[in-house]
């Protein structure tokens, strides 16, 4: 089995808000990240896929493909948009890293299992250098319990 | 919803490379440059990974506050600007960066919640990197 990523970034505007909490609540767990002007990131997606290299090409995906199906299915999307206000999947739900992690997850799987070589395997989103998230897919949900955020410590 | 969450920190430390076990050229031999007697330094990254159920109110698996204020205080305070051979817990042991890694997870874990750290990453330079999953 071969792992092969492809990078491609993206910019975007967000700000944390969960809407069932008070601002004050808002502004305690989220911080700065709650300024409801939004802030904005440079975002570096890394998408994985697994398989065998075809015996013909030697090719696990063909990387032009792999970009063009993340530019079709994740940047037309999001990129120089606002997740919050302009996107679906993050109207009600909190754009955090981990959240955005999930739902590329969810843009690209059909698109790259469908095409019948190689599945996803990870896909992991740059905030910034130093902050990322990764989601590994829907069947490594196993018994995780959560963790205590912020607001219950 | 099970993700992960990673967080890189930049520490700044030297060490030596040295077993009191053997032999000048022995160590010599094994550690080259690192045996260096005054000891030589590096700008660490270490790249910190929990994994948990994203918490639906939050969409967080861990809140970046608390994952850093469990670094700065079990290793950052700790082991930045600091000489790694003189720290108590490397009694005994040599501070490659395999040692120092796993040093690292160890505190780390004992720093946050239970079960939530998956793997501790220190880079030593931008070539050579070290990663512990735990025993």
């Amino acid at each position: 089995m071969i792992f092969l990523t492809r990078r491609a970034t993206f910019s975007a505007a967000h700000y944390y808000w969960n809407h069932a909490w008070t601002p004050e609540q808002n502004a305690q767990v989220f911080g700065k990240c709650a300024n409801r002007n939004g802030h904005g990131h440079n975002y570096t997606l890394e998408v994985t896929v697994a398989g065998e290299p075809d015996p013909v090409t030697g090719f696990v995906v063909d990387l032009k493909w792999l970009k063009d199906v993340i530019e079709r299915e994740v940047l037309e999307a999001w990129d120089h948009r606002h997740l919050n206000l302009e996107t679906e999947e993050f109207r009600q739900t909190v754009p955090t890293t981990e959240n955005i992690a999930i739902a590329a997850w969810n843009r690209l799987e059909k698109a790259i299992n469908a095409a019948g070589g190689a599945k996803l395997s990870r896909v992991r989103v740059y905030e910034t250098p130093e902050i990322f998230a990764e989601y590994r897919g829907p069947h490594e949900q196993v018994d995780v319990r959560g963790v205590k955020y912020r607001g219950e410590l | 919803m099970k993700a992960y969450f990673g967080r890189r920190y930049l520490l700044s430390a030297s060490h030596r490379l040295h077993n009191d076990a053997l032999s000048a050229d022995e160590n010599s031999a094994t550690y080259g440059k690192c045996n260096n007697a005054h000891g030589h330094g590096h700008n660490y990254t270490v790249e910190v990974l929990v994994g948990g159920q994203v918490n639906v109110e939050t969409g967080m698996v861990m809140n970046l506050v608390d994952v850093d204020s469990a670094a700065r205080r079990a290793v950052l305070d700790r082991f930045d600007h600091a000489n790694l051979n003189l720290d108590p817990i490397f009694a005994g042991q040599v501070p490659t960066t395999e040692v120092f890694c796993k040093v690292i997870f160890d505190l780390l874990k004992d720093a946050l919640p239970g079960g939530s750290l998956e793997h501790v990453r220190v880079e030593e330079t931008e070539n050579n990197f070290f990663e512990y999953r735990g025993a």
